[in-house]
């Protein structure tokens, strides 16, 4: 499945494609310097500060200044330990005039254990050669003392420092190359196995450009977002495209949105909003728990398209979104699904830009037992409905292939790999996970899907993941942790995930074999793990199930046998109505 | 019922789905891991049907509403 190259590459990027995102900077500024790049609504949600380009790049000028006077030097790798803040977002840009390369660390939240997050931090900055942190003035003193023995680091750069009057100009000399590594973004693995995925200013660039086209960017765009910046789909599309296509990006906290998700909308709704990237899960709560009164007088013609990604999509999620919002001039063709990877800089595939989204209806039994996605007939009661992710974006090619890697026909699942002008150069510092994830050219990305009438329809995935709100888990930190607990018998533990109908997302579930099963040892543990796995992970474990000896299922081999026991799991809450 | 009663019954059925845990008036809901941002929604709604009180948005904060306690307070000033 090949995508035609480009024909038509719109807006700010139709000038021949710049050679660098500093490049890009450049003609911006000399373009358009008076355009507002950015609405930042405070995370309190009591002001909006709307930012020229002009003011933008200056900000960001400050922060190279510092970062250069602190010895950082081009290619050197600049780790931001900030919090969702004009800051971020102007050392972030600070990196790049400079030639660095930045990478954005998820901040320290109130439940996360601030021991286990402040070693994952150690872990990453030796193990990636990390040259400098910036950070806040109250977290300085913690990082000197947890990062004071690793060799080779500069100074701590603290925000306060920074200076005024920052001259994007000061920069232009500094340009990398296009083969040179714009930034990092954190691909996810298990604990200890953060990948930072680089990515070349070409390859960034060629994907603006692709996707872009893809999504038929115009001039009179405007993106709304409260997506965190350390995952792909926050930092490309509700970030780096927008301000590179010189288009303007209204920019709202993921904590404020997930306490007021109507906020949303009301930015919408005043900014005149088009384009909005969104996982699953936020369509079930926007449609199921934003009260009438928070949506008097919303009008949300202005939206050409929600975007839906970085989980499994679900047909239900959009009829429910659908209908709550067609009252408020939500149109018909609006809601639409890209399926996406950090390793590809972001965008592979786009739906529902040409024509209706569609849906696709299978039948159940060849699916589940030869791998088939046969359409069903009208009538076929049981019939699966998957979503389609669309078509390739331009200049990406898109396969699904078998367990030796030979091309399948349609309609035959298997694994979903991909090859493009926009892939990662390789993961930082661990040449040798770069090598596997890599067969002939072409990315496997352990999802598995079909492809039907041209587009692509994902159905699950080879690896054994959670993924919580867009937020990948990997169910053996989840078995590793509670295995810790006093009381839990030492790798007696299973996790998974269960999908959540009415969250639209999977609700993580783990299992234990306890040696006491007194009320009060029970209560303890279920108490501790809970509390370890959010301050490990910052998500919930929803359920947490003690079982007795004899309780977990084995392979023949004696390892716990994870579908057999999520199937045991299943079947006893059912009984007990409490899925 | 009391409304700490209810609280903790609502809790623990409908959001950690496991009735049997030993919730305490005063343990942290969601510091402790208890309860998301997803559902901390879910409470504010069961507790405008419940007890006819709205807890603003900005209020569901672990500052204001981490215990059973902190929000049965709320509940009890307003009603």
């Amino acid at each position: 499945m090949t995508a035609p190259s480009i024909t038509h590459v719109p807006i700010r990027l139709d000038h021949p494609l710049p050679e660098t995102l500093n490049a890009q900077i450049r003609y911006l500024l000399e373009t358009q310097p008076e355009a507002t790049a950015l609405y930042f609504v405070t995370p309190d949600g009591k002001r909006e500060l709307a930012i020229s380009t002009r003011e933008f790049f200056e900000h960001a000028a400050e922060v190279a200044h510092a970062l250069r006077q602190n010895g950082i030097q081009a290619g050197d790798l600049v780790v931001l330990v900030l919090e969702h803040s004009l800051d971020v977002l102007y050392s972030f840009w600070g990196a790049i005039l400079l030639g660095a390369v930045p990478s954005i660390f998820p901040f320290l939240t109130e439940k996360l254990d601030p021991d286990r997050y402040f070693e994952s931090l150690h872990a990453l900055v030796e193990r990636s050669g990390v040259r400098l942190i910036i950070t806040y003035p109250a977290l300085f003193d913690r990082l000197n003392t947890v990062l004071g023995d690793v060799e080779g680091m500069l100074p701590i750069l603290v925000t306060d420092a920074l200076t005024t009057n920052g001259n994007p100009a000061e920069y232009w000399d500094y340009a990398p190359t296009a083969e040179s590594t714009a930034f990092l973004q954190h691909s996810s693995g298990s604990t200890g196995l953060q990948k930072g995925v680089m990515l070349s200013h070409r390859a960034v660039l060629n994907q603006l450009a692709g996707y872009s086209t893809a999504i038929r960017l115009q001039a009179d765009d405007v993106v709304c977002s409260w997506l965190p910046l350390y995952h792909d789909m926050g930092l490309i599309a509700g970030f780096i495209m927008p301000l590179m296509q010189g288009i303007p990006l209204v920019l709202m906290s993921p904590f404020h949105w997930v306490r007021a998700p109507h906020i949303l909308l009301h930015a919408i709704q005043k900014y005149r909003g088009t384009l909005c990237w969104l996982p699953n899960f936020a369509y079930n709560l926007l449609a199921t728990r934003v009260r009438d009164v928070q949506l008097e007088n919303l009008d949300l013609s202005s939206m050409r398209a929600f975007i839906n990604c970085s989980e499994p999509v679900r047909a239900d999620s959009h009829q429910i979104f659908q209908e709550k919002y067609t009252p408020y001039r939500l149109t018909p063709n609006a809601l639409t699904v890209s399926y996406a990877m950090a390793e590809n800089t972001f965008a592979v595939t786009q739906s529902g830009m040409d024509g209706p989204q569609k849906y696709d209806r299978i039948q159940r039994l060849p699916f589940q037992e030869q791998n088939r996605a046969l359409p069903a007939a009208g009538d076929d009661e049981g019939a699966l409905v998957v979503v389609s992710c669309g078509k390739p974006i331009p200049n990406c090619e898109v396969r699904v292939v078998d367990g030796d890697k030979k091309p399948l026909p349609e309609r035959q699942i298997g694994e979903v790999a991909l090859r493009s002008d926009s892939m990662l150069t390789g993961y930082y510092h661990q040449a040798e996970i770069s090598a596997q994830a890599l067969y002939e050219g072409w990315y496997l990305t352990g999802d598995l899907g079909y492809i039907a009438e041209g587009e692509l329809y994902v159905t699950g995935r080879k690896k054994d993941l959670i993924i919580v709100g867009g937020k990948n888990i990997y169910p053996q930190d989840i078995e590793a942790i509670v295995s810790q607990i006093d009381g839990v018998k030492d790798g007696r533990t299973v996790a998974f995930g269960v999908f959540n109908e009415k969250l639209g997302t999977e609700d993580i579930a783990v299992i234990a074999e306890i040696t006491q099963e007194d009320e009060e040892t029970q209560g303890r543990i279920q108490r501790e793990a809970r509390q370890r796995i959010v301050q490990a992970t910052d998500v919930n474990a929803r359920f947490v199930h003690l079982v007795g000896p004899k309780w977990l299922i084995k392979t023949s081999s004696g390892k716990i046998a994870r579908n057999a026991n999520r199937e045991k799991f299943l079947q006893e809450m059912a009984a007990e109505g409490l899925l | 019922m009391d409304i700490r009663q209810e609280l903790k019954t609502f809790i623990t059925k409908e959001i950690m789905r496991n009735p049997k845990y030993p919730l305490k008036d005063g343990e942290p809901l969601i510091s402790g891991g208890l309860i998301d941002s997803f559902s901390l929604v879910e409470v504010q709604l069961y507790i405008e049907k419940q007890f006819g009180v709205w807890i603003d948005d900005m209020e569901m904060t672990v500052e204001t509403c981490n215990t059973v306690d902190d929000i049965a307070k709320l509940i009890e000033a307003r009603q």
